[in-house]
């Protein structure tokens, strides 16, 4: 009987969003007299940070700063329709929208600015600091307060626009089977360390160092922030958490936190993350899903690193210390 | 159900409400009094996002019966910034990007904040022992732990 060490590694690709009928989302975009910008959507903020980067992905295709835009989100009664923040959709589906809607409101705004300047809009651009100005002539310049302003009292325009992004339903082609159930796909690499005892089945987690492939970081710390989470949480589902310990029966299953187990502040493993962006060509500004598959690669790769550790397959989770043992008990008795 | 009256000072002010004897001072914050910031995760002790000061201590409301709370002073994570300006402790939740959904935070914030005014300088495994009573989903905890370490450091260089 000992402590025995394994190593394991595992790599997944995700899709972004799913395909069952199409996936939808829609945004629409307007201005206040003042020149700030509010973005509608029925998307949810669950604590994904789904305001600050619908935030900024409408500040940077308006051309104004992130202070300068609201977001509201999540009422079906009155916002725009989306299938939901889920499958790492959020992010890819309502940002194409809001881009989409943007860049309606921006073309108003700069035709508003165009009148206001006696020019060409399409010789006007924005220094994302809330000035129109005149390309090539600076000094020539309007802020978009007042350009709200002229729209709203003067002009009768509204800055506002719609936007909506909808990946179609892909059917399998009948011979081959072959569809395309997503555009876009996240990458993750994992390789987990750990420690077996051989005599209680109990596994330790040494270290888990992950590489993420997300497209491109729109908020290089809130994605940082989730990778860290989210690598955390599939250590907790490879080893811990189930609703269901001896599935399809449902007797036993955790009712509360003193039954229902994940790793505490104490139970950590030294866990490293790293970022490759390689900006997809569908997403918006290169972004991808990077929300659910961040908790993915740690359960295969905790698998992997418990057989290399005591040489036993586990194949259903959570890889708790019974599920060891009677693997050890079934390979001596072979 | 019979009414009782109780009367404690909750973040500097003194705060009186009538009450169904028997109820959680979890319920009173929140329902009666107004002060949401205390969570009702599990209700049974286990999750910590209820958590209140007490007379200095770290409690539980979710367990505590709001009228055995009388004449005490407690604090609850909406009473730490004063006059617009953040806690030490909440600044420190945000440098850190210590909170995702939130639902955890005021708890945990309440939980560091007892560890610091009885140990200004702690350990790692200080700062992990006093989070041990609190569940969060999201942020895998290593963040909420830099948060607390960052907020003693922030301490100690203020107190220099």
């Amino acid at each position: 009987m000992a402590i025995k060490r394994g190593r394991g590694v595992a790599a997944i690709n995700y899709p972004t969003g799913m395909n069952l009928g199409g996936d939808p989302t829609q945004a629409l975009v307007h201005s206040t007299p003042t020149g700030n910008f509010m973005v509608t959507l029925s998307s949810v903020d669950l604590g994904q940070g789904m305001k600050q980067i619908m935030a900024q992905i409408c500040a940077e295709t308006i051309g104004v700063p992130t202070d300068r835009v609201v977001v509201d989100t999540a009422d079906t009664d009155t916002g725009p329709h989306c299938m939901g923040t889920f499958a790492s959709r959020g992010t890819h589906r309502a940002g194409n929208a809001v881009i989409q809607a943007a860049k309606e409101a921006r073309q108003v705004m700069l035709e508003v600015a165009a009148e206001e300047l006696e020019v060409n809009a399409s010789d006007l651009e924005t220094d994302g600091l809330g000035n129109i100005l005149v390309k090539g002539a600076p000094q020539k310049a309007i802020s978009i307060f007042d350009v709200a302003l002229s729209a709203h009292f003067k002009r009768g325009r509204s800055i506002s626009g719609r936007g909506m992004f909808l990946i179609p339903r892909s059917y399998p082609e009948k011979e081959t089977g072959a569809m395309k159930p997503s555009t876009c796909y996240a990458h993750a690499c994992t390789v987990a360390e750990v420690e077996v005892d051989d005599e209680t089945g109990e596994v330790t987690v040494l270290t888990v160092k992950n590489v993420f492939e997300i497209g491109r970081a729109l908020n290089p710390k809130m994605v940082e922030q989730q990778l860290v989470g989210g690598s955390w949480m599939g250590i907790s589902h490879a080893l811990y958490e189930t609703t269901e310990p001896y599935y399809p029966n449902r007797d036993h299953g955790g009712t509360d936190f003193n039954q229902y187990l994940m790793p505490g502040p104490g139970d950590l493993a030294e866990t490293e993350i790293i970022v490759l962006e390689r900006p997809s060509a569908d997403g918006p500004y290169g972004a991808k899903g990077p929300g659910e598959m961040c908790a993915n690669p740690q359960i295969p790769a905790v698998a992997n690193a418990v057989f290399d550790a005591v040489g036993v397959r586990i194949d259903t989770l959570p890889i708790t210390p019974e599920r060891i043992l009677r693997a050890l008990r079934a390979q001596a008795a072979t | 159900m019979a009414k009782v009256p109780v009367q404690f000072t909750l973040n500097g002010s003194e705060t009186a409400e009538f009450i169904d004897s028997g109820s959680t001072l979890l319920h009173a914050l929140r329902d009666k009094i107004g002060d949401t910031s205390p969570k009702g995760g599990c209700h049974q002790g286990t999750c910590g996002a209820c958590s209140v000061i007490i007379d200095g201590e770290l409690r539980l409301s979710c367990l505590t019966l709001a009228e055995n709370c009388n004449g005490t002073a407690i604090t609850t994570t909406s009473g730490l910034s004063e006059g617009g300006v953040l806690h030490p402790l909440q600044r420190a939740f945000l440098d850190a990007f210590a909170s995702q959904c939130g639902f955890c935070t005021p708890g945990m914030i309440m939980a560091a904040k007892v560890l610091l005014d009885h140990t200004p300088n702690p350990s790692r495994d200080e700062v992990v022992q006093a989070l041990s009573g609190n569940i969060c989903r999201c942020t895998g905890y290593e963040p909420i732990i830099q948060a607390v370490l960052l907020a003693a450091r922030a301490n100690s260089q203020n107190a220099a």
